[in-house]
């Protein structure tokens, strides 16, 4: 099948890596503007409210799988190539190359597997707890949708209380940073798009995405460990 | 009385830490040499000077590929200090001269590593590699006749350019070389730049792009992962940018062609 040798193609199977990251890119857009309502001095109304909305739309459901399939696909491909790179490499030299390509562009697979046992952290502390039954959330009447909705608010403070956690967060968040610095452009390279018009930009919007987004992430638990 | 004003040329007194390897299936190892060399010597000179030195006292001399010896023909594959073909941009091993570096540095010598490239003795590696990815497809099929008259063929400038930027790849291997993926996109990149981008070579554009493909996978390259090593290496300064050309007409040629 034409489709099937084009995606397993080395082009094809960084195609993957590129549709993938790219998707991951939005959908980390996405949840930081829904994180900063955690921000927001209303006692977890709106978080809340918005937490309910996004377990329970099922179109938003179905993007959280696509989302979930998407994060293993990208983790699963780009370890198979990390694989398959270092054997079309071989032998490494006595001396190291100190050519211009960056420390990350040359480590994104270990950035990637720290992201990955991240998120696994990540998702065991909230999105496990949220989907479990009652006794792991306590929940609380939300005034918008005059009905009960899970507390996830109170939980995350309690969570970004302990200081471990918050340290975990941000080491997390900078290997998140080091790996979109070369993801970003990296993508945009891989679809084929570079010329001296706009390759420039992409890698300038790439930089500023790459420290924007995750010092977002960064200000919630620094700011419910210090101020809360 | 007339007095002799000695000069020593070979003023310079190097190590050099070289990869001994007898055969390909034969592991390797680092010998160290030392070497006095003049500073107007090129990188080979030198190696030839130690060649002699080592004939001399009934060793093996060092195995390493060379030709043209000005920077065109991309035989003279090794890495120096870490990186292929030395420490100058733009500038092949023949090219690079003994004046880059100083008396008394110790300067280790390399050949190019990939899995694409096997070690055939020494420094010298088997690039046919190279040669069967153009065999797959970087030529044009069809006799295109004598050189046409200047503008009988009219081609932008801008594309020509870039045509020609392209054709300025000599297969050295220097990419796959520095790539810490072993990647040979750069080079295939280049040969059907070049050939794609003008109309002679426009015809057969998408099933090349494929093949190419096909057979630079084949031969066990490792997948680009934009480290942008290559173009930092490349004696021709290629850009990467034919890299991302050859992504996309790749992923044209898949809803293009037939196969």
């Amino acid at each position: 099948m034409w489709i099937t040798n084009f995606l397993t193609s080395s082009i094809g199977r960084k195609l993957i890596m590129s549709l993938t990251g790219l998707f991951l890119i939005l959908f980390l857009t996405v949840h930081l503007a829904g994180n900063l309502q955690l921000l927001w001095n209303d006692g977890g109304e709106s978080f809340n409210s918005y937490a309910y909305m996004m377990t329970h739309n099922p179109l938003i459901k179905l993007i959280a799988y696509g989302n979930y399939f998407f994060i293993l696909l990208h983790a699963f491909v780009g370890i198979l190539l990390y694989f398959q790179n270092k054997g079309a490499k071989g032998t490494k030299y006595a001396v190291s190359t100190n050519a211009s390509a960056s420390w990350s562009s040359k480590n994104m697979a270990l950035l990637g597997t720290l992201i990955l046992a991240f998120i696994l952290l990540h998702m065991g502390d909230f999105w496990l707890k949220m989907k479990m039954g009652e006794g792991w959330i306590n929940e609380v009447d939300s005034i918008a949708l005059g009905h009960p909705v899970k507390d996830l608010y109170e939980k995350v403070n309690y969570s970004f209380s302990q200081l471990w956690i918050v340290i975990v967060y941000l080491v997390g968040l900078g290997v998140l940073a080091l790996h979109l610095s070369h993801g970003f452009a990296s993508a945009f390279q891989t679809l084929g798009l570079n010329h001296k018009k706009y390759t420039p930009m992409i890698k300038m919007l790439g930089k500023i995405y790459s420290i924007l987004i995750p010092a977002g992430f960064a200000i919630i638990p620094l700011y419910v460990y210090f101020f809360k | 009385m007339s007095t002799t004003n000695y000069i020593d040329m070979n003023d310079m007194k190097l190590q050099l830490k070289i990869w001994r390897q007898k055969s390909a299936d034969q592991k390797g190892y680092f010998e160290t040499y030392t070497v006095h060399a003049s500073e107007h010597m090129s990188f080979l000179e030198m190696l030839d000077v130690l060649n002699e030195q080592l004939i001399q006292e009934r060793k093996e001399p060092v195995v390493f590929e060379h030709d043209c010896r000005e920077g065109i023909c991309g035989a003279c594959s090794m890495v120096i200090n870490g990186q292929p073909h030395g420490p100058n941009g733009g500038t092949t091993t023949c090219q690079l001269h003994m004046r880059s570096f100083r008396s008394g540095d110790t300067i280790t010598i390399e050949p190019f590593r990939a899995k694409g490239f096997p070690i055939l003795k020494d420094l010298a590696v088997d690039r046919s590699s190279f040669d069967r990815i153009i065999q797959s497809g970087g030529y044009i099929s069809v006799n295109t006749g004598q050189a046409p008259d200047g503008n009988s063929l009219p081609i932008e400038k801008g594309v020509a350019s870039k045509a020609f930027d392209a054709a300025a790849c000599i297969g050295c291997g220097a990419c796959v070389a520095a790539c810490p993926n072993g990647s040979a996109m750069l080079f295939t990149s280049a040969k059907v730049s070049h050939l794609g981008l003008l109309p002679q070579g426009e015809v057969e554009h998408a099933n090349r792009v494929q093949s190419m493909v096909a057979q630079m996978d084949k031969e066990g390259f490792g997948m680009c992962s934009n480290t942008g090593a290559c173009e930092a290496e490349c004696p021709k300064e290629i850009s990467i940018e034919n890299i991302a050309r050859l992504n996309r007409n790749y992923m044209a040629s898949m809803f293009s062609t037939d196969k």
